[in-house]
């Protein structure tokens, strides 16, 4: 009986402890010595299952959303806020419970909330709603999409110089038309460097399962491609783990992945021996968090895109490779590369963005 | 015998009271106020006809799924294949809705029937390799569940859809939208298949306690060789059981299918209706009542829990705790049991010491 005793008041001190951490943590998280900008709109997202910690979009959002709060010494809860979804089901409800919480400018992030977004946006006209990554019809609706076979192409430049085995491979997530983009992108990128490079591409069937995308790279590095391109999501670091995991055994090896949507330096940074290296060669950055204060900005102003597209491509940046691994990223690739991201901004090459593009951009080269 | 079945259903809240606490006490211990979360919990579940329509939304494909496991179960069978059996479900009932253009009075029955019978066929397979090859069901069943995720995917792809990354809305005389429920519940997705899936569970109870071959299918289970051995043919209950146990999972599917989405798109990863399914029956006790309460609670919790970031500030991942504390001791009743009989032994302690006292 003591003993019990004593269990429930060693916890009971230490939730009270606890407690006071918890609550302390969060006041000095908030920004004390700002006022709010009055003209703020409050502003949430809606990310698809892969959360806002999936180093991938849907944290990008978040990122531009924190952003956008900083600026304007806004409260998260107060002023803006994100809601999780789990599956498919939960998007109506998330959208809608933002949406009836007074939120003025809802954004749903990945191509999989475009119908719940089309209803909800229906039936609440007063709300202004934002789609990422597809285009959503409606009179409250602004869509964004991004020029991501720009990007890829651009990385497939990069993948065309760096190869010496002269086999690259792609991973996709889903087999989907938005995938698509990046593989055909990426393809017609390496051929233009060189038609005779063969490109393995695979799709893991999911954006989630590290261990499919592992998979997936290991048998491509087995079969002697040393670049992977990877559009992949949370798949797509199986693909940083197996390439590390070669460098680890190996270290004089070259094995190259390559990064999408955020800049993904430090998932490839691994240390063999007391030496550093980092097996991400660039990424196709995309910057959803531009995107998303691009749009609160606006809204600020008055002029939110009601209905529109806005499509952010490589002129204003949305779009980019990185270039943070100095190393690998040689500036010859650097170079090549920037030389041909102007070739693509004068219109001089049109990226096929389809497959059928893509057969006939291969057939002119 | 009353006494005995209300002592029955206290368990339960018992349990549910724990869980509470449980949750309880690990938000307090990182800082935030739990009647805050769990007011939180219940308006988001239930706060105004929207969120209740929601609530019923996720439970109806939950009953289904949970009434799939338990009718396995009862038979000695471990259903792990209900995903797969409601993916395919799913296709077949969207399949059928695209396809065709019947009236709603011959359509909307077409296309549950295809489900129920897709879902079916592919609880009949690991059934058949059960009862003929002794193969056994569990792995059978989730290899099962790998060949629908990704045939249902190739087949959206490819065959329903010209390489998009979802079908079409199926015709409205398919749909289980029926404007009258819309109307109670204004915006939330809530269908007609929540009444099908509650005559489904009365099938359920009616079938296993009332019929000659649900007798022989819980006699299969509760001890193969003496069923055998009494006449009964095993194998074809085996093969009988897991076929309807399909069935209802497939019905399960037709509820996403032709009743909250109105297609099918390509799906990166199983729904975990299915795998839900496991826990909603085994919280049910196997018993088609028990699997409609757990199912609902199923629904609330879901639909609840994703009020608690925005409402409460609680992060999502301590709301998976917490949702995950409450089922847990749902599931673990028997502790409750246990500490009952404690207690009433030592009140029978006192109440004899009592007794002996006063002799004395």
């Amino acid at each position: 009986m003591n003993k019990r005793f004593a269990f429930l008041t060693i916890l009971l001190s230490l939730s009270l402890v606890l407690a006071a951490c918890g609550s302390g943590g969060s006041e000095s998280g908030s920004n004390q010595d700002c006022e709010p900008d009055s003209n703020f709109v409050k502003a949430g997202i809606v990310t698809d299952e892969g959360g806002v910690d999936d180093k991938s979009f849907n944290q990008s959002a978040w990122e531009g959303l924190q952003a956008y709060g900083d600026e304007h010494c806004l409260e998260k809860g107060e002023h803006f806020d994100y809601a999780q979804s789990n599956s498919d089901t939960e998007y109506d409800s998330n959208l809608t419970r933002l949406t009836q919480s007074d939120y003025e400018l809802v954004f749903g992030i990945g191509y999989k909330l475009t119908e719940a977004i089309e209803k909800v946006a229906e039936q609440n006209p007063d709300t202004k709603y934002a789609l990422v990554d597809e285009v959503a019809e409606g009179d409250n609706i602004a869509s964004i999409t991004f020029k991501e076979h720009q990007g890829s192409f651009l990385v497939g430049v990069a993948a065309a110089l760096k190869t010496e085995t002269g086999k690259v491979g792609f991973v996709g997530g889903m087999d989907s038309p938005l995938i698509n983009k990046f593989e055909v992108g990426y393809i017609a990128g390496v051929k233009s460097i060189d038609p005779s490079i063969e490109i393995d591409v695979r799709y893991a069937e999911t954006f989630s399962d590290a261990g499919k995308g592992r998979q997936i790279a290991n048998s491509m590095y087995n079969s002697d491609a040393d670049v992977i391109y990877h559009a992949a999501g949370g798949a797509g670091n199986g693909v940083f783990n197996e390439a590390k995991d070669i460098k680890n055994n190996n270290p004089d090896r070259d094995v190259w992945v390559i990064g999408v949507d955020r800049d993904q330096y430090e998932e490839g940074a691994l240390e063999v021996d007391d030496t550093e290296y980092n097996v991400t060669l660039t990424s196709m950055v995309k910057r959803v968090d531009i995107s998303v204060q691009d749009v609160i900005e606006r809204t600020m102003d008055g002029e939110f895109p009601a209905g529109e597209t806005l499509e952010y491509g490589l002129s204003d940046n949305g779009i980019s490779a990185a270039d943070t691994n100095e190393e690998a990223y040689t500036e010859d690739i650097k170079s090549e590369v920037e030389d041909w991201k102007e070739q693509i901004q004068n219109g001089d090459i049109d990226v096929p963005s389809t497959h059928d593009e893509l057969d006939e951009f291969l057939e002119n080269l | 015998m009353n006494l005995q079945k209300l002592s029955g259903a206290w368990i339960p809240i018992v349990s549910i009271i724990f869980g509470l606490l449980a949750g309880a006490i690990i938000m307090l211990i990182f800082g935030y106020n739990p009647i805050a979360g769990y007011i939180a919990l219940i308006e988001g579940a239930f706060g105004n006809s929207y969120f209740t329509g929601q609530t019923i939304l996720l439970t109806t494909p939950y009953i289904l799924s949970g009434l799939a496991v338990a009718f396995a179960f009862r038979t000695g069978l471990l259903n792990i294949g209900v995903e797969g059996q409601v993916l395919v479900g799913w296709l077949a009932s969207v399949t059928v809705g695209l396809l065709f253009d019947f009236p709603m009075i011959i359509h909307l029955p077409l296309a549950i029937l295809a489900a129920i019978i897709a879902g079916g066929l592919w609880g009949f397979i690991p059934g058949y390799f059960k009862a003929r090859f002794h193969v056994h069901e569990v792995i059978v069943t989730i290899m099962m569940n790998y060949i629908a995720l990704y045939s249902t995917n190739a087949i959206v792809r490819n065959v329903l859809t010209d390489g998009s990354d979802r079908t079409e809305y199926i015709s409205d005389s398919a749909s289980l939208k029926a404007s009258w429920l819309s109307n109670l519940m204004p915006n939330s997705n809530v269908h007609t298949g929540i009444f099908l899936a509650i005559v489904a569970a009365l099938f359920f109870w009616y079938f296993i306690e009332k019929t000659k071959y649900g007798y022989e299918l819980k006699a299969v289970g509760f001890n193969p060789h003496a069923s055998q051995y009494a006449g009964m043919s095993v194998k074809r209950n085996i093969i009988l059981s897991m076929t309807i146990s399909g069935g209802f999972a497939g019905l399960a599917g037709a509820m996403e299918g032709i009743g909250n989405f109105g297609y099918m798109s390509l799906n990166n990863g199983f729904t975990n209706i299915g795998f839900d399914g496991i826990a909603i029956a085994l919280l049910g006790g196997n018993v088609a009542f028990g699997v409609v309460l757990a199912a609902g609670l199923f629904g609330f919790l879901k639909v609840g829990a994703l009020n608690m970031p925005l409402s409460a500030g609680v992060p999502n991942e301590l709301v998976d705790i917490i949702t995950a504390l409450i089922i847990f001791f749902v599931a673990a009743s028997y502790m409750i049991i246990l500490l009952r009989d404690r207690l009433k032994t030592l009140y029978q302690r006192i109440k004899n010491k009592l007794k002996g006292g006063g002799r004395s």
